[in-house]
């Protein structure tokens, strides 16, 4: 039981580190709850579906289907977590300030979350298709039984919802001045790692070149099977043994995101009349706006 | 910087990797891979054909190859691996970690 929970544990983590983080970013926001739990719905029902048409999936595109499905959920999901940072680069000013004016709590805070529900939905979809194949085995398996499957599979869910709720608690520590600030820079990392591993797929399909197969190999200082290791190649993308390709695509998400973020907070800047230019901190907090 | 310097000299040679003829074979069969130990060359693109003759599913996984593959059950999946520098890389199913094997690299 204890070697199902652990297996549902390390895949339900990914999904919860992401949705901790989405929550913390999109704290304040009215109906929140709603359009994230919307995400998560769709990414669980979605999950089965994926699980049921594995095989087929598997068989698209002359056997590279899972390949071009995964590096696409990822692609889709760095572009939605993208325009959340582009759009809080424009508009985190007004929402800071309002909360400044209101208290520590954001009211009605008008941030479409459209994209980030959506990126929850992606995680969850990418993740959760694997814990219900990985279930479904046991289900099937000669020697499989049902407590194993239901009890193993709540116990490694509930660690991984523990892990979400650690990462969202520890979040809301920072003073909400600072917090968009950080959950932008954590949003962004994690986009890139999620372009990273986009490539790994792509190159395990043999449609892009390796560009240099290992470029480092710290596997003996932070091993990826560790949860350490696993959890720092979820938030920043770290991987012991990296491909080139992969560094390739994590600088240019780094360049192409954080740039159109430089651009948007530079023209927010010249609408901004009171704001110093020397500022040029993505969501630049304590800034009312005239 | 030597690192890098030798890692660009790698992206260099693997610019134009050879691709070994036919796909080396290994079966899962009873939680267990089957041969558990193959043997490629160096400095080649390989491709590895994976036959899961379990009626469960299994994740073909490997950490240092950067490989991640589900293979349903009775289903035979391909991942291409290299062109690699010589060494012993540990692969698993992620499914069922106890079950793993190896590919060398010569």
């Amino acid at each position: 039981m204890l070697a199902t929970a652990i297996i549902v544990f390390r895949e339900v983590l990914e999904a919860a580190l992401i949705v901790g983080i989405v929550l913390a970013a999109s704290r304040g926001v009215a109906r929140r709850g709603v359009w994230i739990g919307a995400g998560i719905g769709a990414g669980v029902i979605g999950s089965a579906g994926v699980a049921a048409g594995a095989d087929g999936i598997a068989a698209a595109a002359a056997g590279i289907g899972q390949e071009v499905f995964n590096a696409a959920i990822l692609f889709a999901a760095v572009a939605m977590l993208g325009w959340h940072n582009i759009w809080m680069t424009r508009h985190g000013r007004e929402i800071t300030a309002a909360a400044n004016r209101l208290g520590s709590e954001v009211r009605g805070g008008t941030q479409p979350l459209w994209a980030l529900a959506s990126a929850v939905g992606l995680a969850v979809l990418r993740e959760g298709s694997e814990v219900v194949l990985f279930l479904y085995g046991i289900a099937a398996s000669s020697d499989g039984d049902a407590a194993d499957m239901v009890f193993g599979g709540s116990l490694g869910l509930a660690g991984g919802v523990l892990a979400g709720g650690a990462i969202y608690f520890g979040l809301l520590r920072i003073p909400l001045r600072h917090l968009f600030t950080v959950t932008s820079w954590l949003v962004l990392l994690l986009a890139a790692g999620m372009a990273s591993q986009a490539a790994a797929f792509l190159l395990q399909a043999d449609l892009l070149p390796p560009l240099g197969p290992v470029l480092w190999d710290t596997s003996s200082l932070l091993s990826e099977r560790s949860m350490l290791g696993r959890v720092l190649h979820t938030l920043i993308g770290y991987s012991a043994q990296p491909a080139g390709i992969q560094l390739v695509f994590y600088v240019a998400t780094l360049l192409v995101i954080g740039s159109l973020m430089w651009a948007m907070n530079n023209g927010a800047a010249g609408a901004v009349a009171r704001r110093p230019a020397r500022d040029s901190r993505p969501p630049g907090p304590l800034q009312e706006k005239p | 910087m030597v690192r890098l310097g030798a890692a660009l000299l790698i992206a260099v040679l693997a610019a134009f990797p050879a691709l070994a003829q036919s796909p080396v074979t290994i079966v899962i069969r009873d939680h267990q891979f089957v041969p558990a130990e193959v043997t490629i060359p160096a400095a080649t693109k390989v491709e590895i054909s994976i036959k899961n003759e379990q009626n469960v599913p299994a994740e073909f996984e490997s950490s240092s190859l950067h490989r991640e593959k589900v293979i349903g059950a009775g289903a035979t999946a391909s991942v291409f691996v290299g062109p690699l520098a010589a060494g012993r890389y540990e692969f698993y199913d992620d499914f069922h970690p106890a079950t793993r094997g190896f590919i060398v690299v010569r």
